[in-house]
C-alpha cells in the first residue's frame, strides 16, 4: 500500500504574487520513489501549473538542487521515504531570488564562479596557440584537486552557507571550491590572478567554518575544506613562504613522462 | 590582496594576545600563587606592586603593544561583522575609516595613558 504524504510546496509567481505561499498536495507514495518523482505525480495529476527545474534525474547535472525539509538536496536524489514519513517540506533554495516556485535564479553563483577564472590558466603563450600536447601529471597531483572536481554546481552549498546568507557579495562555497581546484592543479598558472578575487574583502576570509556547506553537498566535494586551504595558500603568498613553483611542463608526443617503476609489467603478446 | 594582510595581521595579532592576556591572567589573578612581578608581597594590585610595574619598560611596552593588538583584533573582527551586512562599497569604505580613526584615536589615549603612568611611577620611585 502506497503512504500518503503531504508535500507543502513553496509557491510563487512573480507576475502574480506578492510573496511565496505554501500549497499543501497528497502525493502517494512507494518505497524507491524520489522527491522528484512527487513533483512529477503532482504536475501530471494536481496541479499543472507548478514548475521546478530538472534534468538528468541520476544526480548528475545539478539541476533540481532544492530546500526538502529544511534541508538543500537533490531532488532526483533524495527518496521521500527517506526524510518524511506524513510530511514533507519542499521549497526553492535559499540565497537566491526566485524565477518562479521551486527555481532559484543561479546567476549570481555562476557570475562568481566565471570571475574565479574556473579553467586553465597559463603564461606561456606557445601553450595556449598549440594545445596539441600532453601535461605530466602524477596521480598524487592528481589526487591534491581531484575530489573537488566532482562539483556539479547544483547551489546546495551555496543555500546552505551562513555567511551567505546575509553578505549577498560573499563568494561562496562553490566559486571558491572552484578556485581551490585549479590553484591546487599543476598545470595552471592563474593562482595569483584568482588571488585578487579570493584574497578580496568579500572572499574566502569571509568563512566562518560552519561546514554546512561540506554537510549538504551530495557529491561529497568538501568546499569548507577548500576554502580552508585557500586562505592557507593567501597567507602563505602574502608571507612569500610559498613555494615558487613552475605549471608542469608540456609533452610532445607520448612516452615522456617518468615511468612508475613499482607497475608489473604487462605479460607477453599471446596472438 | 589587501584583506589578505588585514586578516593575517588579525590572526597574528590573536597569537600576541594569547600570550599578553596569559601574563596578565598569571601576574593579577593567580598573583597570590605565582607572586610574579609582585615584588613588595601581598596583592597583585596593590599600590606598591602597580608602581613597580608602571616603572618598568618591560610593562610599559607590553601594556601599549597589548592595546595595539587587542584593538586591532577587536576593531578588524567587528568591521568584518559589518560587512557581512551586504554594505555598499563606498558604506564599507566609510565603515573602514571610521574604524581606522577610532583605533588611533583610543591607542594614542591608551599609550598616553601608560606613558603617563610609567612617568608618574619613576618619579614616585625618585622620591
Amino acid at each position: 500500500m502506497p503512504a500518503e504524504i503531504d508535500f507543502h510546496v513553496t509557491r510563487f509567481n512573480p507576475e502574480s504574487d506578492q510573496a511565496p505561499y505554501v500549497k499543501t498536495y497528497q502525493v502517494p507514495v512507494r518505497a524507491g520513489m524520489t522527491v522528484l518523482d512527487g513533483l512529477h505525480y503532482i504536475k501530471e495529476n494536481l496541479d499543472p501549473s507548478l514548475a521546478w527545474r530538472y534534468s538528468c534525474r541520476m544526480g548528475v547535472c545539478g539541476s533540481c538542487g532544492m530546500l526538502l525539509n529544511g534541508r538543500p538536496m537533490l531532488a532526483c536524489n533524495t527518496q521521500i521515504l527517506h526524510i518524511a514519513t506524513t510530511d514533507l517540506t519542499v521549497g526553492p533554495l535559499p540565497n537566491f531570488d526566485i524565477i518562479r516556485d521551486l527555481v532559484p535564479d543561479l546567476m549570481t553563483m555562476f557570475e562568481k564562479h566565471v570571475a574565479l577564472k574556473p579553467y586553465i590558466v597559463r603564461a606561456d603563450q606557445a601553450e595556449i596557440d598549440d594545445p596539441a600536447g600532453e601535461f605530466f601529471q602524477s596521480p598524487e597531483e592528481l589526487e591534491a584537486y581531484l575530489q573537488f572536481t566532482y562539483c556539479i554546481k547544483c547551489g546546495c552549498c551555496m543555500a546552505a552557507c551562513p555567511t551567505l546568507a546575509t553578505d549577498a557579495r560573499y563568494l561562496g562555497p562553490m566559486p571558491l571550491a572552484a578556485a581551490q581546484r585549479y590553484n591546487a592543479d599543476t598545470r595552471d598558472d592563474g593562482r595569483r590572478a584568482r588571488n585578487q578575487l579570493t584574497g578580496s574583502s568579500h572572499g574566502a576570509f569571509r568563512c566562518h567554518y560552519a561546514g554546512e556547506c561540506s554537510r549538504v553537498c551530495p557529491k561529497g566535494v568538501d568546499p569548507a575544506k577548500a576554502v580552508q586551504y585557500l586562505k592557507r595558500q593567501l597567507v602563505l603568498d602574502y608571507l612569500h613562504l610559498a613555494s615558487r613553483k613552475k605549471p608542469c611542463a608540456k609533452l610532445h608526443g607520448p612516452g615522456q613522462g617518468k615511468p612508475l617503476t613499482n607497475i608489473t609489467p604487462a605479460p607477453a603478446r599471446t596472438v | 590582496m589587501r584583506e589578505t594582510k588585514y586578516w593575517t595581521w588579525h590572526m597574528a595579532a590573536g597569537v600576541v594576545i594569547l600570550f599578553l592576556l596569559g601574563l596578565h591572567m598569571l601576574i593579577m589573578h593567580v598573583g597570590g600563587i605565582t607572586h610574579l612581578f609582585a615584588p613588595n608581597g601581598g596583592e597583585a594590585t596593590s599600590r606598591e606592586n602597580s608602581l613597580y610595574r608602571d616603572g618598568s619598560l618591560f610593562f610599559l611596552v607590553t601594556y601599549i603593544v597589548l592595546l595595539g593588538v587587542a584593538l586591532y583584533h577587536g576593531l578588524y573582527g567587528l568591521r568584518t561583522i559589518l560587512f557581512e551586512l551586504t554594505l555598499k562599497p563606498a558604506v564599507e569604505k566609510a565603515v573602514s575609516l571610521v574604524l581606522l580613526i577610532a583605533g588611533l584615536g583610543l591607542f594614542g589615549l591608551g599609550a598616553w595613558a601608560a606613558f603617563a603612568t610609567h612617568a608618574i611611577a619613576i618619579a614616585g620611585a625618585r622620591g
